[in-house]
């Protein structure tokens, strides 16, 4: 790597003393990306804004905020209402929530359809599984803080998912809720936690980041870059491409923040809390739905808490699962098509999490839950040892030696299309 | 060919909003399907009818009022519905609304203000229980967003009230109404064919005062929906300009990439 020659003195004066210049240079303008990323790709750096965009909204939020049982759902009006724009600032955090869950979780099939989590990047997954599980938890709290029907019983009943431990569930739950039921001091500890994960959440990022510039970014074809030819600069080339999904990303989001804003929420959570009168469905955001239709599914609780927070947990050890060699689904015959079934067990699973747990739902919800396991325990190790890869481009530069990609390989090909 | 491109890419955008907006049928929280109505204030473009809001105001004053609150609105906030301020004052001296400690640490009370919340017409829960047969009346001020199907339920419901099918059984103290859960409603019909009288001549029938008093909910349950909706246009206008200039740059940019 050369040196970077900056033309402005004040910029050379600092960068000699603290070489930021040098260091953003080094990540961001040198740094060789692969050449054949498609929109797929847009996804990291774009969860990366929403969260800017969560944090800043938050921060403005919390000025306004009162967490207090008796005051936080007035002074959620009051934004609404009464603050300038605050109706605008809610309705992008409230709004900008449920964004972030699809951008991360198309970033997270994005990363199990070509094999991102496979090495030497397994640590780079890891680091992402830990951040989801943080966005979790940091959403569940906050959809806890105005404080309505939804947030007072969707957090009772998810506290109380912990007093199924055996010995120490119920202490537990007493320290979660800071008392005998979800109170003020419940909400106390809910607002101070959502108030610092984001932040924790922002140190993994940076830890993230680390990873992925160690080995650089997986591609398309699942095949190492072999140099030069294969790679082109971050900047301008992927900061305009980013540009472009963003732009699109905020038509989308503005479309819903202006248009349908409670579109995404749950009418009750207008209703402000009232302990003695418990809704008729408690049903959890869009986003928990799937673990929730799995925590239903196994008729024990302590079991069934198990299987929600293993179904998670299974991605932590999904690139030791999962052991072909071969990374990206293109050049994998089987596990591509396993890939579209599990995409759709997911799919089924959160429509199942919204029915209630009565009839034929109970049987689907166990026959889909089955399915989620059985990938990742048994199918996967399977394809591993049974699955025949088709053979791989010698490299990015010439990645169609025998026709080889499929439908979602042919979108980094727009520079093929051009010639 | 980089246009036929990107109005692909806003074709593909416009088909995503369709599968994003999803109350295609709406059905109250019992199942009942409920009819969709026509408003002014829906649609991208839609904005209040302030004849409308101001019949619905007058059905809230002169109906609703005796049982219901309106805690999260302020007179001052009826220059939404067109009333200059000399209207609003007049309105609110209509009311009182206690204050203090005084210096004397005795509660008194006083004309209402501009700046003053509707006052309510039970000093708790407990007393507006009290007067509704064990009932409590909710609060009205976010109505439109505490009910599944929004102002359309809430028309629906106003104008339900229809006789007792039969070998349906009503409890005592209660009413029946086709589209609230379960049928069975604590609050008796508040409408009467002319039970108030609107000042622009409208005839005040069932049907006409549900409609109005649902249009000011809806206004009263978001206030700024106008504001929100120009805005909306306006920033969307700026994003697909500003996408299509990336869209463009990103094409001359990755135009030497092979």
């Amino acid at each position: 790597m050369s040196e970077p020659k900056f033309n402005n003195s004040l910029v050379r004066w600092i960068d000699h003393r603290l070489p930021v210049f040098t260091f953003m240079h080094h990540e961001m303008h040198e740094y060789p990306t692969p050449k054949n990323l498609n929109y797929w790709w847009n996804f990291g750096s774009l969860a990366g804004i929403v969260l800017v965009i969560m944090i800043m909204s938050g921060i403005v939020l919390a000025m306004h905020y009162t967490a207090h049982v008796d005051h936080a759902f007035q002074s959620v009006e009051r934004i609404m209402r009464d603050v300038n724009y605050g109706w605008l600032v809610r309705y992008i955090h409230a709004n900008g929530a449920s964004f972030f869950f699809i951008v991360v979780y198309i970033h997270i099939f994005r990363g199990l359809y070509y094999g991102s989590y496979k090495a030497p990047r397994e640590l780079l997954w890891m680091l992402g599984v830990v951040i989801l599980i943080l966005m979790m938890a940091t959403a569940f709290m906050g959809y806890v803080l105005p404080w309505g029907q939804m947030s007072f019983w969707g957090a009772t009943v998810i506290t109380n998912l912990f007093s199924a431990i055996p010995l120490v569930g119920e202490s537990i739950v007493t320290l979660l809720w800071g008392g005998f039921s979800v109170d003020n001091p419940t909400l106390n500890r809910f607002y101070a936690l959502h108030y610092l994960l984001p932040f924790v959440i922002v140190g993994v990022v940076v830890l993230h980041i680390v990873a992925l510039h160690r080995f650089g970014s997986n591609n398309p074809l699942g095949i190492d870059v072999r140099g030069n030819q294969d790679t082109i600069s971050f900047h301008p080339y992927y900061t305009v491409k980013d540009a472009f999904g963003l732009g699109v990303f905020l038509i989308l989001l503005s479309a819903v923040v202006f248009f349908l804003p409670n579109s995404m929420g749950h009418p009750d959570n207008y209703i402000p809390a009232n302990p003695m009168v418990t809704p008729a469905h408690i049903v959890p955001e869009w986003y928990f739905l799937p673990f929730y239709a799995i925590l239903r599914a196994i008729p024990d609780k302590l079991f069934g808490v198990l299987a929600m927070f293993a179904a998670i947990g299974v991605l932590f050890i999904l690139p030791w699962l999962d052991r072909s060699p071969v990374r990206s689904a293109t050049f994998r015959p089987i596990y591509k098509v396993m890939f579209w079934v599990f995409l759709f067990d997911c799919v089924a699973l959160t429509w199942l999490g919204a029915k209630p747990a009565e009839g034929i739902y109970v049987l689907l919800s166990r026959l889909f839950t089955a399915y989620y396991f059985f990938h990742f325990l048994i199918l996967l190790p399977a394809l591993s040892i049974f699955e025949t890869p088709r053979s791989l481009p010698k490299s990015i530069g010439r990645p169609v030696l025998d026709g080889g990609g499929g439908a979602m390989a042919a979108a980094p090909a727009a520079t093929r299309e051009r010639s | 060919m980089v246009l036929q491109r990107f109005a692909r890419g806003l074709l593909f955008l416009g088909v995503s909003l369709l599968v994003l907006i999803p109350n295609v049928s709406v059905k109250a929280a019992g199942g009942v399907a409920v009819p969709a109505q026509d408003w002014s204030f829906s649609g991208v473009f839609g904005t209040f009818d302030r004849g409308e809001l101001q019949r619905g105001f007058h059905v809230y004053k002169e109906v609703c009022a005796g049982c219901h609150s309106l805690n999260y609105v302020a007179f001052r906030n009826l220059g939404d519905l067109g009333f200059n301020d000399e209207e609003i004052k007049v309105i609110a001296k209509e009311y009182e609304v206690e204050d203090g400690p005084n210096n004397d640490g005795e509660m008194f009370t006083r004309t209402a203000i501009p700046s003053d919340t509707w006052p309510a017409p039970y000093p708790n829960d407990n007393a507006a229980r009290a007067g509704n047969n064990g009932a409590l009346p909710p609060d009205l001020s976010l109505m439109v967003d505490a009910r599944v199907g929004g102002a359309d339920y809430l028309y629906a419901l106003l104008s339900g009230y229809h006789e007792v099918p039969k070998g349906q059984e009503v409890a005592d103290g209660m009413y029946y109404n086709a589209y609230y859960p379960g049928n069975q409603i604590a609050m008796p019909s508040p409408l009467s064919d002319d039970g108030v009288e609107y000042g622009d001549g409208t005839k005040a029938t069932i049907n006409q005062q549900a409609r109005d008093v649902s249009a000011f909910l809806a206004w009263a349950t978001e206030p700024n929906m106008e504001q929100r909706k120009r805005m909306g246009v306006k920033v969307l206008i700026f994003l697909i300009v500003m996408t299509g200039l990336f869209y463009v740059s990103k094409r001359r940019i990755w135009a030497d990439v092979h």
